[in-house]
């Protein structure tokens, strides 16, 4: 087990290294030029801007940029943002916590919903229970999270006028007053996007829970005695849950991305945010940085997900 | 389903399977016959059937039959609500939005179907090669696949359109060329399961005994790969087809709606959610029904999927 993980830690890397250049040579190939905005500047005389040029290096040849970019990013240096001139870090640092926070309590608002009721439905195939279950989650994952969004803003915001549509960083008030005021701006953007990955995950447990339940040793352990709860949640629940959880963690890079859209629409501030900004503003640093990371995220998770299946399941053997 | 059934060719008539035919008095059941049977059975996907036809009818057709111009700009109409000569109101420039749904869902039904063909002959060719190659083109093709499934396809694509939308618009013109883009980006970042779905299939398939057979009689490789293993792979190949085209769908409105897709004159239903976001509160309207219309659309495109899920799986019984 231990060599496994070894040895799928080392061919992640090939794949970092792979997706570092995918990322860079877009960037490369790509019209745009960081000190476009110098140029329109009259009081910049071309030497200087040329000096700038050399400075940074956007004259070398795409290689050497792209070593001197991969070198920096192993050190843990990501540059400065041309538009802030703050670190890279720095702005990064800022917007993560708030990602995290929304994705994170949504990728748990989304397991709590589509736990039990996958179980259940699957438990009670057929039923009417099932029927509403399966038809609301291929509802939900349907309607993409800008059209909710939009869709809750209307009725919870402009109709009922009961949950805030924009999210601040900064809440006025301290004590239950703002701790009150912090959660009912969470509230729709964490629902969003648990709904729809709520609704995905719970296709991914019923799917499970039905091949399960079926089986013999199901069979055994309810022509044994055990009690019906006992047989599904101690005996059925637990293999079922196998293929899930490789399931949920790879969908969790794609929560933390998903955010980006969900973010625009209430205006969280947050690293897709900053993405989006960065991205219109021609702020290279900054868009490479954040690209990679999520990128790093799906390797890393992807991994997690190899390695949590092989421990939950015995079954698996590496050779 | 019904051409599919036409085009079948039919083997040329033996004196022993006359023989057989004179003994049998019913037509004989194709492998799509029965498919169709089983799809029959599935309400929801056939009644989804009907839903696409229609719209995909409404969208190239209607603009010849509600002849409303579609970006005809009329203050003195602005953000009104349902009427008789607007039957989804206008927008905030006092476009007739009926006009502009039938016109921008051209454009995302095409991007669906367009970017669908894409990833299916991309993520076909690559997996039947890994597949029936096997050795070193199979590794060299997987860890190509695993490279492309870590990439943040979100970030990525928003990177990118950001990057190249205005060379391309200058080069292949204003609509084509966001477009082709469009189309590509996502075509190039979904191939990867079906890549994996149709080498599982291959890898499966081709130790069989007919293949063993066909080697035997002389079959030259690229008939025993198209002619003999294909139709084995066909199946799943269409399920994971028509998937693909509502989240080509969904991934174009969602670029759209970022601002980071067709450019603001082209009316795609995310577009016209994007323009909405800013009168949310006096024209509801403007949200409500390009949202219904990608809702509708995906929702039915998933239904069908799911109904060809059921009717394609020779595991399952058909009577």
């Amino acid at each position: 087990m231990g060599r496994y993980i070894i040895r799928r830690i080392l061919t992640a890397i090939p794949t970092l290294v792979l997706i570092s250049m995918v990322i860079f040579s877009i960037l490369a190939l790509a019209p745009g030029d960081p000190l476009s905005d110098l140029a329109l500047n009259p009081s910049v005389p071309p030497e200087v801007r040329q000096r700038i040029r050399e400075n940074m290096g956007l004259d070398d040849p795409i290689p050497v940029q792209y070593g001197r970019w991969a070198q920096s990013l192993f050190t843990g240096e990501f540059g400065y943002s041309y538009r802030t001139r703050a670190p890279v870090i720095d702005l990064i640092k800022q917007r993560l916590p708030t990602t995290l926070y929304i994705s994170g309590l949504a990728f748990l608002v989304s397991l709590l919903i589509a736990i039990p009721i996958g179980v259940l439905s699957a438990v009670k195939q057929y039923s009417v229970f099932d029927n509403i279950a399966t038809t609301l989650a291929f509802i939900g994952f349907s309607l993409p999270t800008f059209a909710t969004g939009l869709l809750f803003i209307l009725l919870f915001t402009i109709k009922l006028d009961w949950l805030p549509s924009i999210y601040r960083s900064t809440v006025d008030g301290d004590g239950l007053g703002g701790l009150w005021e912090r959660i009912r701006q969470a509230i729709m953007p964490v629902t969003v996007l648990a709904l729809f990955q709520a609704a995905t995950l719970m296709r991914y447990v019923r799917a499970s829970m039905l091949e399960n339940v079926h089986q013999d040793y199901v069979r055994t352990a309810r022509s044994k005695g055990l009690t019906e709860r006992a047989v599904i949640s101690r005996h059925a629940l637990r293999n079922a849950l196998i293929p899930v959880v490789t399931i949920v963690a790879l969908s969790l890079p794609g929560v933390i991305t998903g955010a980006v859209v969900t973010e625009q629409i209430f205006r969280v501030p947050g690293m897709g945010d900053l993405l989006i900004s960065s991205i219109r503003n021609n702020d290279t640093p900054v868009v490479m940085t954040i690209t990679f990371l999520f990128a790093v995220l799906v390797v890393i998770f992807n991994l997690v997900a190899d390695v949590i299946y092989g421990v939950l399941d015995p079954r698996i053997k590496y050779s | 389903m019904a051409e599919a059934s036409e085009v079948r060719p039919q083997a040329a008539p033996s004196a022993a399977a006359l023989e057989l035919g004179s003994l049998r008095a019913k037509k004989p059941r194709s492998l799509w016959s029965d498919a169709w049977r089983q799809f029959r059975k599935h309400r929801l996907a056939v009644a989804s059937v009907f839903v696409l036809i229609f719209l995909t009818l409404a969208t190239l057709l209607g603009p010849f039959v509600w002849t409303k111009d579609m970006a005809l700009i009329d203050f003195s109409q602005s953000t009104q609500g349902v009427s008789l000569s607007h039957p989804m109101g206008t927008d905030d420039l006092g476009r007739d939005i009926f006009a502009r749904i039938l016109w921008g869902g051209r454009i995302s039904l095409a991007v669906g179907v367009a970017a669908m063909a894409v990833a299916i002959l991309l993520g076909t060719m690559l997996g039947a090669l890994a597949g029936f190659f096997g050795g070193f083109t199979d590794s060299l093709l997987m860890r190509l696949t695993d490279m492309f499934i870590s990439l943040p396809s979100l970030p990525l694509l928003l990177l990118t359109i950001y990057l190249f939308r205005d060379t391309l618009r200058d080069k292949i013109g204003p609509n084509l060329g966001p477009f082709l883009l469009i189309v590509g980006l996502i075509g190039v970042t979904n191939w990867m399961p079906v890549a994996r779905l149709v080498r599982a299939s291959f890898l499966s398939v081709k130790e069989k005994e007919f293949i063993e057979a066909a080697n035997c009689i002389g079959a030259t490789r690229s008939s025993i790969m198209f002619k003999h293993i294909m139709p084995n792979v066909l199946g799943p190949v269409i399920v994971a087809a028509t998937l693909a085209v509502g989240s080509a769908i969904i991934t174009e409105s969602t670029l759209s709606f970022l601002g980071l897709g067709f450019p603001p004159d082209v009316p795609t239903w995310g577009q016209l959610l994007n323009t909405s976001v800013n009168f949310m509160e006096i024209a509801p309207h403007m949200v409500i029904f390009p949202a219904l219309m990608i809702f509708l659309a995906v929702l039915a495109i998933n239904y069908v999927g799911d109904g060809l899920r059921d009717a394609l799986d020779p595991r399952k019984t058909t009577g």
